[in-house]
């Protein structure tokens, strides 16, 4: 049942690189990271990858498969033919360290620019509450594993170095919109998602989607939703005068926030 | 930074901890490298906390709020520990949809799980904390899944009396680690990613600090701290069917064992009774408890729920006999008893192995496990999406139109540092563990949901005590000298001078070839004493690794660093294993079939001789209070 | 480009995108049918002439409100009558408007018009990129307002749908291939505009708390369904309109007799 498969990969550092053709054994129902692995114990041992789960639970094996983004753990060899080279490189989108590894220090800086959930008291129980109607479009966005492909494959910083200050990207979009939603938060975060985070810079173009290894619908139930709140906030002269009037409509009294003082 | 009492070095305090490095990442951001790693960077807390998974997120949250000045060093980056593998839940008696259930109901279950040899302290804080351990996640912004009142919503599992564990569909453990990871970011605590410690320096008696290399460049950091917290997991790594990740190679029990502390119950090594079987490549990647909580079934290939066959003497009185009463419990908990598929992980693990063995396996040497038959569709996507997923994407399995193959996989050691139950100290001072590296929580066998509970419990108590116990160091804290760090260095570095063309990857190989064929599920003392004899063997191997390429993000390297940590937990796992003549929870001999009186008022302890020898020693079991003995005798 | 995937520090690889697969085939085909659509639209808004053929109003014309509307094609009056142009200029703005600013056809015409990006992990060619945040492209946050004209154009084509119904005389009781076509048309472009996202989040997508708006939550979760189609939907109602309007084209310039079915 096995075969030879051929794999090309980058190898190199931040100066320089190339990619190499290697031929390594493969087995019947293995996935790309299988093949790495073999390759790294009997042909390159110091090959450079990262991996933690293997199940497409953890995120940490993202790469670029025949040039598109995917986690090297949840591609299955038998998607493509036996005799087909396979392709592999780093994240093109983040400077690379060495071989299939990349800087994705990017997105923990954002992770860090991001105000963090301000909830309600509690209940006089001790507990809180939340229907579960309430909290299930935060649940899809909390699926997410952080693999940073949609980071990886949105044209606004893969192609343009110079947007990264300004834009937090797909993954961060999860999170305003998840906390947004949030039945129990108390910050209004939507001002500084359009400014500071640069939801305005998205053009929907819906790459982040594509990738998204979990399914979630980043652009339909995150991102887009997220700009018509920043409209409501923002660009709608009528509901933003409505909230002025009924002060205690369905946000309830949120407060602006700033953005987070860099550390 | 708050907690002004914290007395740290002063001049840590006025330098930038890490110039040259991107402030979150750690990551360097210099264009300048040298093949050689010159140098070492230098940093001062009063608390290092080696690990990022639940307990260790929590060790630093908790030393945090209690004034410190702490970092986190991990292998990977934030938030892919292992603990995002966690599915089922974290068992917490909240009482929100049994309002019977409270700490005590929660504290002999798990006592009962582990044969009763847990540490009987632990188990009773564990119990009564984790509800409130479980409600702070939600203030941190954790979204469990709801009742219809509106409570966090709690899912029945594996020896639990009650339904228990909160969860968020089968991907508890990701919403843990992202909570707790948003938490620490939010509070600014310094996180060196990618970042392996390899040893623990002592001052006389006392920790002082750490000695870690950076995994991309190969640098090397001295970590001046009067308290280390390990947290870094456990050791699965060393079977060859697992359901844990390359991070998982025992490295803070054998840091503990290097430093002085004590490790107890390393023979107890749990197998997951339902790991996937096939494809190969995905053998041993774990299949929630949860399947079986949500209505699950065993059947073997002459399709018989063999469960039944295989009810302890122990478990009688609780478990239901007939297929009818099974399937009752599910919606009428308090007229029925708990389907067999429910006993503890132990017991099922055990008799998946017997009905392989007897030729009533499935195709690929598992079991099946069933719920496509016995739940709808709609219902086994909504409540177990990741596992529809994972059997979608990698064995092309439709788990709502056919059975999954399953077997055992090897998933926790209940073994671990040996620490003092309120403050999770081990018996050297200034050195902490939570988690699964920490020992006696559970005693020979956990139940399921009682790690991400134990991760929280236990972390938060290792973080505030050792940052508490870093403020009783004025301006003299203890001190890493220069011939220490020289020797580590010169340690870590000994793979690449060293020529004796062994590869770490066949060594690591073996080993798990090894300890899943001589130290498994069930053991012999011939076996036991065979694999003693190969670790050795291997140990005499691992001296004259090789190693290519240079020091830059290099995992041969890494992997040759790990390999001892693998070496020296597995010959304490097979020596544990060895001397316990019984069968109780996680650790099962063919030669001593019986649980064993004797052994069960014991725990084997295992240290660092003079010789560098691991050395075994008996220790009597603490003894339970009466007015808990009195929860066991009632029933 | 010094920035972008072949910049300094990015993996050193030449390639502006490493993809096998045929990635250059939807940008084009978007491109090509949005191209001649546009080209047709055009030349038929301006054209003036051919668009009703009793009792059928090409949706194009609808409604149409200058003196210059050929007899029987006004149901609303003639308010504009100063108006000297082609009608449908008048009002082609608002149906124009909805689609130009709708988050699908964003999408369609920023990948296969202005390449940015053409396809996804393929680099885009320009060297700036502000997205929406500019002029004219911050006119996009107005999409609501093109939609609640939607709602309103969408009423205007249901009422000449019904009035399909009658025969060239004005009486009840009619049906031709003409009124099927339209009927098939008001269904698409109905399906178009509730599926629209700015539908969804009026509707309820704005709410924080879906339980104590049962109400809105099933009206949110019913446009949440129609939504996920509702590319879909911008295709068939964009094929439809065009249909609808060359067909009574065709009628009324007598190339073509309506079958009729009673």
């Amino acid at each position: 049942m096995g075969y030879k498969l051929s794999l090309r990969i980058w190898r190199g550092d931040h100066f320089r690189g190339e990619l190499g053709d290697y031929v390594v054994d493969v087995e019947e129902g293995e996935v790309v990271l299988d093949a790495i692995h073999r390759l790294q114990a009997t042909q390159a041992g110091d090959l450079a990858v990262r991996w933690n789960c293997k199940a497409g639970k953890c995120g940490s094996c993202s790469a670029e498969i025949n040039g598109r983004p995917r986690l090297m753990c949840m591609t299955r060899l038998a998607d493509f033919e036996e005799s087909e080279t396979i392709t592999v490189t780093p994240m093109r989108a983040f400077p690379v360290i060495r071989d299939l590894v990349t800087d994705v220090s990017y997105n923990y800086e954002k992770a860090r620019q991001l105000p963090s959930f301000a909830p309600t008291p509690r209940d006089a129980d001790g507990k809180r509450r939340m229907m579960q109607v309430d909290v299930e479009r935060g649940q899809e966005f909390r699926k997410c594993i952080e693999c940073f492909l949609c980071q990886d494959t949105c044209h606004v910083v893969r192609d343009h170095d110079d947007n990264k200050k300004a834009f937090a990207g797909p993954r961060f979009f999860l999170r305003y919109a998840e906390l947004d939603m949030h039945p129990l938060d108390t910050n209004d975060r939507r001002k500084l998602a359009q400014d500071a985070a640069g939801l305005g810079m998205c053009n929907i173009t819906k790459c982040c989607t594509e990738v998204c290894p979990e399914g979630i619908k980043i652009t339909d139930n995150a991102i887009i939703p997220m700009k018509e709140r920043v409209v409501d906030r923002k660009y709608d002269p009528v509901t933003w005068l409505g909230s002025k009037i009924f002060t205690r409509g369905d946000r309830g009294s949120r407060e602006e926030v700033r953005p987070r003082e860099e550390a | 930074m708050t907690g002004s009492h914290v007395v740290t070095d002063e001049n840590a305090n006025s330098q930038a901890p890490m110039a040259g490095r991107h402030p979150m990442t750690g990551n360097r951001m210099t264009d300048e490298v040298t093949a050689d790693g010159h140098g070492f960077e230098e940093h001062h807390y009063d608390v290092v906390v080696i690990g990022a998974g639940g307990a260790g997120l929590r060790a630093a949250i908790a030393a945090h709020d209690a004034g410190a000045r702490v970092a986190i060093v991990c292998k990977s980056l934030l938030g892919k520990a292992h603990t995002v593998m966690a599915e089922g839940g974290i068992a917490a008696a909240m009482g929100n949809v049994y309002a019977d259930d409270n700490w005590r109901v929660h504290y002999r279950d798990t006592m009962r799980g582990g044969k009763m040899l847990n540490n009987w302290r632990m188990a009773q804080l564990h119990a009564q904390e984790a509800p409130e351990r479980v409600l702070e996640l939600e203030e941190w912004g954790a979204l469990f899944d709801r009742t219809d009142d509106g409570l966090i919503s709690q899912r029945d599992f594996g020896g639990h009396r009650f339904a228990r564990l909160a969860h968020v569909g089968d991907r508890t453990g990701l919403e843990m680690i992202r909570t707790l990871q948003q938490r620490a970011v939010e509070l600014g605590i310094d996180v060196f990613m990618e970042c392996t410690v390899t040893q623990i320096f002592k001052d006389g008696e006392r920790v002082s600090g750490a000695f870690a290399y950076w995994r991309e460049s190969g640098r090397f950091i001295v970590f001046h701290s009067p308290s280390v917290v390990l947290a870094t997991g456990g050791i699965g790594k060393s079977y060859q069917v697992t359901s844990n990740s390359w991070e998982y190679t025992g490295d803070g029990h054998a840091l503990a064992l290097h430093t002085g502390a004590s490790l107890i119950n390393m023979e107890f090594v749990q197998f997951h009774p339902t790991g996937m079987v096939w494809p190969p490549s995905v053998k041993g990647i774990l299949v929630t408890e949860s399947v079986r909580g949500d209505g699950g079934v065993l059947r073997n290939a002459e399709g018989k729920r063999f469960m039944f066959d295989y009810i302890p003497e122990f478990f009688k009185s609780e478990t239901a006999d007939t297929e009818e009463e099974a399937d009752r419990w599910y919606d009428d908990k308090t007229n029925n008893r708990r389907p067999p598929e429910l006993l503890p992980r132990d017991e099922v693990a055990r008799a998946i192995n017997s009905e392989t063995k007897a030729g009533r396996g499935s195709p690929h040497g598992g079991v099946f496990l069933d719920i496509a038959s016995r739940r709808s569709a709609e219902l086994i996507r909504r409540r177990l999406p990741s596992m529809y997923h994972q059997f979608k994407e990698l064995a092309d399995v439709d788990i709502t139109a056919e059975p999954m193959e399953v077997g055992p996989t090897c998933h926790y050691v209940m073994g671990g540092v040996e620490v003092d139950p309120d403050t999770a100290v081990s018996i050297v001072p200034g050195l902490y563990a939570a988690g699964e590296v920490a020992g006696g929580m559970h005693g020979s066998n956990r139940l399921g949901g009682n790690s991400l509970s134990d991760l929280l419990v236990f972390g938060r108590r290792a973080g505030l005590n050792a940052a508490y116990s870093a403020t009783r160091f004025g301006v003299e804290p203890p001190r890493v000298s220069d011939t220490q760090v020289r020797e580590a260095a010169a340690h870590a570095l000994a793979p690449f001078s060293v020529g004796g063309g062994e590869n770490p990857y066949t060594i690591q190989r073996d080993l798990q070839d090894i300890m899943q064929r001589l130290v498994g599920i069930i053991r012999t003392a011939d076996e036991l004493s065979e694999s003693l004899g190969q670790i050795e063997e291997l140990k005499r191997r691992a001296e004259g690794l090789t190693v290519e390429g240079h020091r830059q993000y290099n995992p041969g390297w890494h992997l040759a660093l790990d390999l001892v940590n693998m070496l020296t937990v597995s010959e304490c796992i097979a020596k544990a294993a060895l001397e316990r003549q019984e069968s109780r929870g996680g650790h099962t001999r063919d030669d001593f079939a019986a649980t064993d009186d004797f052994w069960g008022q014991r725990n084997l302890v295992l240290t660092q001789g003079a010789a560098g020898r691991v050395e075994l020693n008996h220790q009597p079991l603490p003894v339970m209070p009466d007015e808990l003995k009195s929860l066991f005798e009632a029933k | 480009m010094s920035t972008g995937i072949l910049g300094p520090k990015r993996a050193d690889i030449d390639a502006k995108t490493m993809r096998q697969d045929r990635w250059w085939l939807p940008p084009l085909t978007t491109f090509l049918v949005f191209t001649a659509f546009v080209i047709y639209a055009t030349w038929r808004a301006f054209a003036g002439e051919h668009y009703y053929a009793s009792p059928y109003l090409s949706p194009f014309y609808s409604p149409c409100l200058s003196d210059s509307c050929v007899e029987g094609s006004s149901d609303f009056g003639q308010p504009f009558s100063w108006w000297q142009l082609s009608p449908a200029l008048l009002i082609l703005i608002f149906p124009l408007g909805f689609r130009m600013t709708c988050y699908y056809y964003r999408k369609a015409y920023y990948r296969a018009f202005w390449l940015s990006p053409p396809a996804c992990a393929v680099a885009e060619p320009h060297k700036g990129y502000s997205g929406e945040n500019r002029l004219p492209l911050i006119l996009q946050n107005i999409h609501r307002y093109f939609w609640y004209a939607a709602v309103v154009v969408g009423g205007i084509l249901t009422f000449d749908t019904v009035l399909a119904f009658r025969d060239e005389d004005g009486d009840w009781g009619h049906m031709g291939l003409g009124t099927v076509i339209l009927l098939i048309n008001i269904a698409l472009i109905w399906l178009y505009t509730l599926s629209c996202h700015s539908c969804r989040h009026v509707v309820g997508g704005r709410l924080r708390h879906f339980s104590k708006h049962p109400i809105r939550y099933w009206l949110w979760t019913q446009v949440s369904k129609l939504n996920q189609k509702h590319a879909q939907y911008a295709w068939l109602s964009l094929f439809s309109v065009a249909i609808a309007d060359f067909y009574i084209y065709l009628l009324s310039t007598g190339q073509f007799d309506d079958p009729r079915f009673f």
